[in-house]
């Protein structure tokens, strides 16, 4: 294959795995926004997300119906778990000292994890994700499947409503304002709490999908698989600034094609390390990451 | 229309608010007058329920609201217009005062109220798609009280409106303020500017290190030697 009809292939896989990172990427950017919480939970979310749709595919037997009925549920178990994680682990610690809610949200990470393994009808081992038979499309040299239009079909679906809610719903402003300030919130008649669940569910309903995605491009899974991508799609996040939407889904699609192209075209044990070394330089020349807003301190 | 009684204050240790016990009747402009530090501010904050109370109550609206989450309270129609204006910089003119109107569902009579907030600020119908945080200190102190009366309050509680404006925008703030009054908006000002509150309220109370230290008519503490000598300058 020539250089370039490398480069375009590396290209496009990059896209789809950065869409999945830009999902997960947008629930710990849109977290942090409003309550200042680096929700290290949020990878194991995938992970419930992609176990849920594995049971509804199971029982149902593969089917373009039984994917849409998987995401369906898988959105609204992690959408619900979301909620209780917020109002049982986090909420206590709303006014805590921010690092007290940062080692509850590891540990509810770890009980995530160990709960999964202990369960019996989740347990330890890898079990292989049903996928729909796989087909591939020629674009001249390059190859695209359909499972990766699939993933980036979704991926940029979601993003659009997200966008929609965001800037143009009632609950989508009020997120920004209490994203903003929440005590002006609070005094405009605005349900704080009600707003913060809220914002807990939207980034769990992505996280599902991408738990779904992600195991339908690389189809496994097991109860530590969503440590890596959680990671990477922190550091996405990160990258683009992190409290900034456009920066999370920016973040993740450049992320997601440096790391193909470095498995491309450099090696494939180095691509994490090109991929933080990129977060490190960004970091080290703009502190706030590409899109992030200057720190204000308010009185 | 509102009643504090004996309103009890902590932060941590420190006892802000000792027995602060005032009334505020229909249709009234009431002030609270007093030095920085003297608790104006608590007073107002522990009103919207978002400081809690040691001991004391809240009754408005012949209703108890001491202990009541703040965004429940401005269903009742007890909204304030915080110090500092607190505007949401990330929002557009326009989205701030939708944010002023989240308790109502009425559409239609939201719409009116728009217009009836861009007919009084001008400004802020040439700004409306402009982000909050762009605007000049007067333009958000006026967007401030524009979102408050998007939410249609029966008693407005201002918190240092003149603050940081310049002597000709406070002339306008307090011409505003007594205009909504005249609306039939009860209101509950605070400032530092005593002389401008004292001009325009019908009554007032004077708070000092957390305690209410006098009271009466506005105009007759205007002329009170010893309210001359502590806020209006001798």
């Amino acid at each position: 294959m020539s250089f370039f009809g490398q480069l375009a292939q590396q290209t496009i896989n990059g896209l789809a795995l950065g869409s999945i990172y830009a999902l997960i990427a947008l629930g710990y950017t849109m977290v942090y926004g409003i309550v200042k919480l680096i929700n290290f939970a949020h990878g194991d979310i995938l992970m419930i997300g992609a176990f849920v749709g594995y049971f509804v595919l199971m029982s149902m037997g593969m089917s373009w119906y039984a994917l849409l009925i998987a995401f369906a549920v898988s959105m609204v178990v992690c959408a619900i778990m979301g909620i209780v994680i917020e109002r049982f682990a986090y909420r206590p610690l709303r006014d805590a000292p921010r690092i007290n809610a940062l080692i509850t949200a590891i540990a509810v990470s770890l009980i995530l994890e160990n709960g999964a393994r202990v369960i019996p009808f989740m347990g330890p081992n890898p079990r292989e994700y049903p996928v729909l038979k796989n087909a591939t499309f020629s674009l001249g040299s390059i190859e695209i499947s359909n499972i990766q239009i699939i993933v980036i079909v979704v991926s940029v679906a979601l993003m659009i409503v997200l966008n929609y809610i965001v800037n143009s719903t009632k609950i989508g402003k009020a997120m920004r304002a209490v994203s903003f300030d929440m005590k002006a919130s609070a005094l405009m008649g605005i349900n704080v709490n009600f707003v913060i669940s809220f914002t807990f569910a939207l980034g769990s309903v992505l996280a599902a999908s991408a738990g779904i995605l992600f195991s339908s491009a690389y189809p496994q899974v097991e109860p530590y698989m969503g440590i890596m991508p959680g990671l990477k799609a922190f550091i996405a996040a990160v990258f683009g600034g992190i409290g900034s939407i456009p920066g999370a889904m920016f973040g993740g699609v450049i992320l997601g094609i440096a790391e193909t192209l470095t498995k491309g075209f450099i090696s494939s044990q180095l691509s994490d390390a090109v991929v933080f070394g990129i977060l490190i330089i960004v970091l080290s020349v703009k502190p706030t990451g590409l899109m992030g807003k200057n720190v204000r301190e308010k009185v | 229309m509102l009643e504090v009684k004996n309103l009890n204050v902590f932060y941590g240790n420190i006892h802000a608010l000792f027995d602060v016990s005032f009334k505020v009747e229909d249709g009234e402009i009431i002030t609270l007058i007093g030095a920085n530090g003297s608790g104006k501010t608590t007073t107002l904050h522990s009103i919207s329920g978002i400081v809690p109370l040691k001991s004391g109550n809240v009754v408005y609206d012949d209703a108890d609201i001491t202990g009541i989450e703040p965004h429940k309270i401005v269903l009742g129609g007890l909204v304030q217009v915080p110090e500092g204006r607190r505007i949401f910089a990330n929002l557009t003119v326009q989205e701030n005062l939708e944010m002023g109107a989240y308790t109502r569902t009425d559409a239609s009579e939201i719409k009116r109220d728009y217009d009836v907030v861009f007919t009084n600020f001008p400004r802020l119908k040439e700004r409306r798609k402009q982000q909050g945080g762009t605007l000049s200190g007067g333009e958000q102190q006026m967007l401030a009280i524009g979102r408050a009366l998007m939410s249609r309050p029966k008693l407005l509680l201002l918190d240092e409106p003149s603050m940081g404006l310049a002597p000709v925008l406070v002339d306008e703030i307090f011409e505003i303020i007594q205009q909504i009054n005249k609306n039939g908006v009860t209101i509950l000002l605070v400032e530092q500017n005593a002389y401008k509150a004292l001009s325009i309220a019908d009554r007032a109370y004077i708070l000092e290190t957390g305690r209410i230290t006098m009271t009466g008519n506005a105009a007759d503490l205007k002329n009170n030697e010893s309210v001359k000598k502590a806020y209006l300058g001798g």
